[in-house]
């Protein structure tokens, strides 16, 4: 029976009451007293001299407060960078200033140059029109490796060269690879794309910046994942605004996927411009201005081999990829093509050896970093399309090619770095060949056969290193932060709690399961349980919500919290009972002395807390609010098998996705709804990347999908209805609920799938000399390769 | 935005009128116009609404059988009350962007645009339908004159597009998979007289006929009739939905298939 309360139901998400009612507050619901607002004047140019830039007309225009310009930033901090990768040779990574505002050059078109501040939106608007800039145009760096000739323009002119790093990794295994290589009976090689995306959050960026002239504090509003993470960001490295002196508060946030993990220059910006105004700030993204200035995913070059045994057995891996880090280091850029991309090389397989070698190269677009899945996909994708070319070309089942060589004894240490706690990838994958029905597949194929239509069928399995992450181990890879959570449980005189989260709920439905994890400890109905998150002045210490570790770390740490109030309250409760803490018991929020008929319920003993008339002060403290911090000791290691089938028009080459199955092994569950939700949301993400999105730029470094005239973001009718599996489950072996998130394994599972059975559909019409395809797979590309 | 005068003229005179003052834009449903002005693009001095006047709208059938659309009809409109007389052409607006354009936008407005990858002016092309304006009356073939250009005078106003309704007919749209416009649309029409083509959405030139088309479905009204053919790809448009060859060779696609669902 499927329970109807507490861990492992399905409460339906208490929020989106809120939020399909139009109730929701978003950052730009906040209207501040005397709010001013900020408009932007962009770079029109990927690269250039940035000679002047004037601004007398503008500010002399309606309603102008003043207009900012780089020149108004001297002695402030630029926008840092939270991850030094340290190269091949031991040598840290480039890394170039990142102004608030630019200062000499502009370096991406949407590269901001000036603001105006004025009464209104519009005079802003109108007076940004006005502000007069003299760029002298360069030729733009587009081209990753033609920004490797010694002879490219520089992205940064005080930089050696436009390679922010080349990263070896395991650079100590680089010999051994190249000689397994050498002895293979057989070697595969794929060169791929995996392309620029732009994340596209429903809710554009918002920053609303707030100053008290009375206690010298400033407030930023803004769409934020990680509000103390910008508080320490922006107060620490930007302005120079102690934390106690600064508070960020993140609202209702209508989705991030990773672009609002990042410290951009308008919420500096609208901080800064606040405390010279004395006036609140306001600035609203437009959804043009968020596709040339939102942070970009992907963007991998990669040519990857694979050598095996002549039984199909992996030898080794050689990767050699290039990654786009655009104009300047976004926040957690460097970590992405590196630490969380080269340690999932070994995938749910064996292979003893893996060298991958990663070159992130800076070029006049926008900054690239952390998109849902961020490094995982990429290398899920390219190990995952690998493999069945190999097995294509060795005759070999693609399913029966991953069996033998699928990891089965845990826990598994991998050449890259990581150690697999759990996980039992057979099940997953047998569980996947039977939801996906992979048996009728041949009826399948010839009922389209006799409609005129190719259809094939692709499949792979996928883990992700998610829980992010153990805090020693960040640190050591080149983490400036540290990855814990922190959570306070604060249970009042009457009994309800008040749970203070780090962990940021925009779109993944904390309110509803992090309530139904301290109610099931405690006993009591969830809606005893209130959720707060996104206000650094009300919530401890938060690293914030990416990597999939809300619930793995943020969920852990009010675990520990709350086990710490059920420990003080035992206490209280063998005190109002004249028993021993040691035979208290706490069952469906009563408290019983084991053995009795004994029993005080959680009410009398919250209310003793705070009334403590008759109370063990001399032993405890009044009160009942208990705060803790989880540091995970590992990264959790969800795993899963994917399959698509897809239909082709040989005429068009539309591809018509017809069914998707996805078998996932998330450890222990706490709402399966809120969980299927999340692996179809990650799915239509996947899928859009396979088959619809894609970022391009022209070679001016104009960004030619620059709105939704032109990037196809998926829509209901481009995604089939999902076949979604949860029950196999090894929990989690280091955390206390045995999770392991769900958060972005759609993503990252599923682009492969969609390819691979693409491929597959054309190798079955007969077109065996096409082997990959790049996504996106658009009918004009499916079209083309068929022409050969 | 840029702030502009407003009117909304009740009759087609006082909004001949408004069009005369300088710098004046007619506005259908504004479902282009709008987003152009929201993103600053254009800067007209005064828009003029068609939109309340009241003999521009409605779908009604002529003595001679031809199918009169006014011009300020949206494609909502169009979709349901030319159902039961042009069921391709209904069909065509029934498949115009979502439900929003299509209770906003109207047929006047789109064929004055004449977007490259607009449906309408296909169907406009194929039916050998007549543009009328406040003063005059122009052949299909002598309106379209490439990307955003037709033989609309400054300030002359579409007032009714009549449509022969052939014996059968069907458009066929491969859809741009961003905007959901039309990457290729071809629109079919087979009269007693002949078989007329028109294609939109492939053509640097705009909507435009296929006359070797027509003349093979003249003569057999059958997909296998254009087998033998192709259309070349110079001219055609190239980007990121697609090469001037991709074009090329849907347009032929779609011709069949517009030709094999007109039965």
């Amino acid at each position: 029976m499927p329970k109807d309360h507490g861990i492992g139901a399905s409460s339906k998400r208490r929020e989106d009451v809120r939020f399909l009612t139009g109730r929701g507050r978003y950052t730009d619901d906040i209207n501040l007293h005397g709010q001013a607002y900020a408009w932007f004047v962009r770079s029109p140019v990927a690269h250039g001299r940035l000679n002047k830039v004037e601004t007398e007309a503008a500010a002399g225009m309606p309603g102008v407060l003043r207009v900012f310009t780089g020149a108004d930033f001297e002695g402030v901090g630029g926008l840092p960078c939270g991850w030094q990768v340290t190269d091949r040779f031991g040598e840290v990574m480039q890394e170039p200033g990142h102004p608030v505002l630019a200062q000499g050059k502009v370096r991406h078109v949407g590269d901001p140059i000036a603001v105006v501040v004025a009464e209104t939106e519009a005079q802003a608007r109108d007076a940004a029109e006005a502000v007069v800039f003299d760029i002298e145009e360069l030729e733009p760096v587009l081209d990753m490796k033609a920004a490797l000739e010694s002879a490219a323009p520089k992205v940064h002119d005080d930089l050696e060269s436009n390679l922010c790093y080349d990263w070896g990794f395991v650079e100590e295994n680089r010999e051994a690879v190249n000689a397994a290589f050498d002895k293979a009976a057989h070697v595969t090689t794929l060169e791929l794309v995996n392309q620029r995306l732009v994340p596209n959050a429903m809710e554009p960026r918002v920053a609303v910046g707030d100053y008290n002239t009375g206690t010298d504090d400033s407030t930023l509003y803004t769409t934020s994942q990680n509000p103390h993470v910008i508080r320490l960001l922006m107060g620490a490295f930007v302005l120079g605004i102690p934390e106690h002196k600064l508070r960020v508060v993140a609202p209702d946030v209508g989705g991030g996927f990773g672009s609002k993990i990042f410290h951009y220059a308008e919420e500096a910006f609208c901080t800064f411009a606040a405390k010279q105004l004395r006036r609140p700030v306001k600035w609203t993204c437009q959804r043009s201005e968020s596709f040339i200035t939102d942070a970009h995913g992907r963007d991998h070059v990669t040519k990857i081999e694979l050598a095996l045994d002549a039984e199909g057995h992996f030898q080794a891996i050689r990767t050699e990829t290039y990654a786009n880090m655009g104009a300047y280091l976004s926040t957690f850029a460097p970590s992405v093509p590196t630490w969380l991309h080269g340690t999932l090389m070994a995938g749910n397989y064996t292979t003893p050896l893996i060298y991958v070698n990663v070159k992130a190269v800076f070029t006049n677009t926008v900054p690239v970093d952390a998109y849902r899945g961020a490094g995982r996909p990429e290398a899920t994708f390219q190990l995952e399309r690998v493999i069945d070319k190999a097995a294509r070309e060795m005759g070999i089942d693609p399913v029966e090619i991953r069996r033998k060589n699928f990891v089965t004894e845990f826990p598994y240490a991998t050449p890259v770095a990581v150690e697999y706690d759990t996980g039992d990838y057979h099940a997953t994958l047998d569980k996947l060949l039977e939801i996906a029905d992979v048996a009728g597949f041949e009826a399948r194929l010839a009922e389209s056969k006799a409609r005129g239509k190719l259809r094939g069928l692709g499949l792979n399995c996928y883990i992700e290193a998610c829980g992010i992450a153990p805090s020693h181990l960040v640190g050591q890879l080149g983490a400036r932060a540290g990855l814990y959570e922190s959570a306070t449980v604060r249970v009042n005189a009457t009994g309800g709690l008040v749970v203070m989260t780090g962990s940021h709920s925009h779109g993944q439905g904390h309110e509803t399961t992090f309530a139904q994890v301290v109610a099931d400890m405690i006993g009591l109905d969830e809606n005893m349980v209130e959720i707060v998150h996104g206000d650094t002045a009300n919530t401890p210490m938060g690293m914030g919500t990416y990597g999939s570790r809300s619930l793995a770390v943020g969920g852990s740490a009010m675990v520990r919290a709350t086990e710490k109030i059920i420990a003080k309250a035992k206490k209280i409760a063998a005190h109002l009972m004249e028993a021993s803490p040691e035979d208290i018991e706490l069952k469906d929020g009563a408290f019983t002395v084991a053995g009795t008929d004994k029993s005080v319920a959680w009410g009398d003993v919250t209310l003793a807390a705070y009334v403590p008339h008759n109370y063990p002060l001399e032993e405890i403290e009044p009160g009942l609010e208990e705060t803790a911090f989880y540091d995970p000791n590992n990264f959790t290691f969800p795993a899963g098998a994917y399959a698509c089938e897809v239909e082709l028009d040989p005429d068009t080459g539309k591809v018509t996705i017809l069914s998707f199955a996805a078998a996932d092994d998330f450890g222990n569950i706490v709402n399966p709804m809120v969980v299927d939700g999340q692996v179809h949301g990650g799915l239509a993400q996947g899928i859009g990347q396979a088959l619809l999105e894609g970022a391009t730029y022209d070679e001016y470094g104009q960004l030619l999908s620059g709105s939704y005239m032109d990037y196809a973001m998926p829509r209901a009718d481009d995604v089939p209805f999902y076949t979604v599996d949860h029950s196999c489950q090894t929990p989690c072996t280091h955390n206390p609920l045995g999770v392991k998130g769900c958060g972005e394994a759609g993503a990252i599972g599923s682009p492969p799938a969609v390819v691979n059975a693409v491929v597959d559909a054309l190798q079955r019409a007969g077109h065996s000399d096409i082997t990959h395809i790049d996504m996106p797979l658009t009918p004009s590309r499916v079209w083309a390769a068929m022409q050969g | 935005m840029y702030a502009f005068e407003f009117d909304r003229p009740a009759t087609l005179d006082e909004a001949i009128a408004l069009m005369s003052e300088e710098e004046a834009q007619a506005l259908g449903g504004g479902q282009t116009l709008i987003p152009t002005l929201k993103q600053r693009l254009a800067a007209p001095a005064r828009l003029v609404s068609l939109t309340a006047i009241p003999e521009l709208a409605g779908v009604c059938v002529a003595d001679d059988g031809a199918l009169c659309v006014g011009a300020t009809t949206t494609h909502a409109a169009i979709a349901q009350e030319a159902a039961a007389h042009y069921p391709a052409l209904a069909a065509l607006a029934g498949n115009i962007g979502d439900p929003a354009v299509r209770n906003r936008g109207t047929i006047g407005g789109s064929v004055a645009n004449n977007d490259p990858s607009a449906c309408y002016p296909a169907a406009v092309l194929a039916s050998g339908a007549t543009i009328k304006t406040a003063n005059r009356e122009i052949a299909a073939d002598d309106f379209f004159e490439g990307m955003f250009a037709t033989a609309l005078e400054e300030g002359e106003i579409v007032t009714e597009i009549r449509f022969p309704v052939p014996e059968k007919a069907a458009y066929m749209k491969f859809e741009q998979p961003a905007s959901r416009f039309a990457l290729v649309g071809v629109f079919v029409a087979k009269f007693a007289g002949g078989v007329r083509v028109a294609v939109t959405g492939a053509s640097e030139e705009g909507v435009f006929r296929w006359t070797e088309a027509e003349e093979a479905l003249s003569a057999n009204f059958s997909p296998d009739a254009i087998s033998g053919l192709s259309l070349a790809a110079d001219n055609m448009i190239g980007d990121l939905h697609g090469t001037p060859e991709y074009r090329a060779h849907l347009a032929k696609v779609m011709t069949g298939r517009a030709v094999a669902a007109a039965g």
